[in-house]
């Protein structure tokens, strides 16, 4: 018997607000969804927290689980780690060093950028491929929910991930550390913060996938503080705070960004999670070859595309496409833009990702090759209209479901209907109605005629 | 439900001559069902690779063919056999690079001459029989059992 390890999820569901409708069904990539009684359940293993059903759902009733800015008075001192799609929220006159000083001037102690992080890890990233010790394909860590689509849909493929503890991380790691030598403040003292675009990141926060402990000790969503952020803008008047990131590490938010700071001409840029999930088919069965690296993002547009934005993805891309041409004029190495960040001497950790495969039919493989062949056919009794109004994505979920014993046929409307047709002309024979009726009608024709 | 009882299941593709639409799409169920079913990714990988080549040799030299899969606990048979010029040197088929796919199949990016050596590769068992002007069969077997 397999003990199910209990996951952590940021992706949860109001049962107030869910009607039970089955649009969110349709949209989960793992197919993790099932309307069970009136209400949407997630299943907690196939669930990658990628969102999807955030944006699916007409009612709000999926929900990110983030943190209360309360979490801020814990803490001695806390710093933010602002990720690049937070600069694409703003109009084009807002800087980038306007928003970092908004974040100190609403209540966080230091800033430190995601980008910087991103930097660091391109800078890593180009130099393994330089020594031999990476070799293509390479699939990004950056994006968790792809991380987390490959444990679950592509085991074999866990291997082909840079092995490097993601941007986010690193910025957190670093902040922490510099702080704590600047200050001569314990590291547990001070509170760092991520300013989540996504649902994924949030997750990979509380449950980090590459078996490292994660840096960070909460996650705020842009959509949380853009209110904040705004009004503080106007607090600060125009005065900026040093920002640090070139365009390399910004780039990051949008599509094609890691591959220019990797410096890997020939990759595959991919967004959104249906073109990843077939983009992994492809490479698993061989059929992507020459590649070195693969930059895929679950998100529309990228991480700009991310539930908890507040600006529409394209338009937040527009912005920080201007933003990262200003910022390409920086030329400096980071340790000449930061000495401090030198003096560090910070090595990227690495990680490892472990698959975590889906639950095959059975736990016994010829007990699975009679399930599979019982939903077989079961499927050929259902309607194959995937509907979805028996709270299953499609007819053929609906009749594993089945065969499983997760699910009943009478949760197909269709066959419920049929059924009570049946029932229904049994009643009605049994009443021996029919048999009176027809004689009437006998009667009624032989007088027309 | 007896002890010894071992299920099997059988699948059979037919497939057409340059049927680019639905090339590949065999080998995707074969896949689809095998990680169903719970085999271990690495041999759900190397049936998926081997059928596929398999599939895409009819597609690409045949005039008809047809795949059949059988599936039990122990092992993946595939056989896959075509009515289509067949291989008049199979030596020569089975080395890497080796091809006979007309240029326009091979501008699509098929046909690499990879197709054979790369079954072989992935296979446990590995048979093919043909005859020049009527067809070729082959027939790989995939262990399931660990090693």
């Amino acid at each position: 018997m397999i003990s199910v390890r209990g996951y952590f999820h940021s992706v949860r569901l109001d049962r107030e607000k869910c009607t039970g409708c089955v649009n969110c069904i349709k949209k989960c990539p793992t197919e993790a969804i099932r309307v069970r009684h009136g209400k949407a359940e997630i299943n907690e293993q196939k669930c990658i927290d990628c969102g999807e059903c955030i944006g699916a759902c007409p009612r709000k009733a999926k929900y990110v689980e983030i943190d209360s800015l309360e979490l801020l008075n814990s803490y001695k001192y806390t710093i933010a780690l602002p990720p690049p799609s937070l600069y694409g929220q703003f109009p084009p006159s807002v800087t980038p060093g306007q928003i970092l000083a908004a974040l100190i001037d609403l209540g966080f102690d230091d800033v430190f950028e995601v980008a910087v992080g991103a930097e660091i890890v391109a800078a890593e990233t180009r130099r393994l491929f330089r020594t031999g010790e990476l070799k293509g394909p390479v699939i990004s860590s950056n994006c968790p929910a792809v991380v987390r689509l490959i444990q679950v849909r592509f085991p074999e493929l866990t291997k082909r991930i840079l092995p490097l503890d993601p941007p986010s991380e690193v910025a957190g790691r670093i902040a922490r550390q510099l702080k704590s030598r600047e200050l001569g403040m314990a590291e547990e003292d001070i509170g760092v913060f991520y300013l989540t675009p996504c649902a994924a990141k949030v997750t990979s926060i509380k449950a980090p996938e590459g078996g490292l402990p994660s840096y960070i000790d909460g996650a705020f969503s842009i959509q949380q503080l853009f209110p904040l952020i705004s009004r503080s803008l106007k607090n600060v008047q125009g005065r900026g705070r040093q920002q640090r990131a070139s365009g390399l590490g910004v780039g990051f938010g949008i599509p094609g960004g890691e591959v220019k700071a990797v410096g890997r001409e020939n990759s595959l840029i991919v967004e959104g999670i249906g073109n990843v999930d077939n983009a992994l088919e492809e490479l698993e069965m061989g059929h992507i070859e020459g590649i070195d690296y693969i930059e895929a993002k679950a998100c529309n547009g990228g991480c700009v595309g991310g539930i908890l934005n507040v600006v529409n993805g394209y338009v937040a891309q527009v912005r920080l496409e201007r933003i990262v041409r200003e910022l390409d004029q920086v030329h400096e190495p980071l340790e000449e833009r930061w000495p401090n960040l030198a003096q560090l001497n910070f090595k990227v950790p690495r990680i490892r990702v472990e698959p975590r495969p889906m639950q095959p039919l059975d736990s016994d493989i010829n007990g699975a090759m009679a399930k599979m062949v019982a939903a077989e056919g079961i499927l050929r009794t259902l309607p194959g209209l995937d509907c979805g109004a028996c709270g299953a994505p499609s007819c053929k979920a609906l009749a594993e479901d089945i065969a499983q014993g997760k699910s009943n046929a009478n949760s197909c409307i269709f066959i419920l209907r049929e059924r009570i047709m049946a029932l229904g002309m049994k009643v009605y024979n049994l009443a021996g109605i029919g048999t009176r009726m027809e004689e009437q009608r006998g009667d009624k024709e032989e007088g027309e005629e | 439900m007896e002890e010894n009882f071992e299920q099997t299941i059988s699948l059979q593709f037919e497939l057409k001559s340059h049927d680019f639409v639905q090339a590949g799409e065999a080998s995707s169920e074969i896949r689809r069902r095998l990680k169903k079913l719970g085999f271990a990714s690495d041999v759900v990988r190397r049936a998926a690779i081997a059928a596929y080549e398999a599939e895409m040799n009819v597609i690409i030299h045949a005039r008809r063919g047809r795949l059949q899969v059988e599936i039990t606990p122990r092992q993946i048979l595939i056989i896959a056999q075509d009515e289509g010029p067949g291989i008049s040197n199979i030596h020569q088929a089975m080395q890497e690079g080796f091809t006979t796919a007309p240029d326009m199949i091979r501008e699509l990016g098929f046909g690499a001459g990879m197709g054979l050596p790369n079954i072989r590769r992935f296979a446990d068992e590995f048979n093919i029989s043909s005859c020049a002007g009527e067809g070729t069969s082959l027939k790989i077997v995939i262990y399931a059992g660990e090693g």
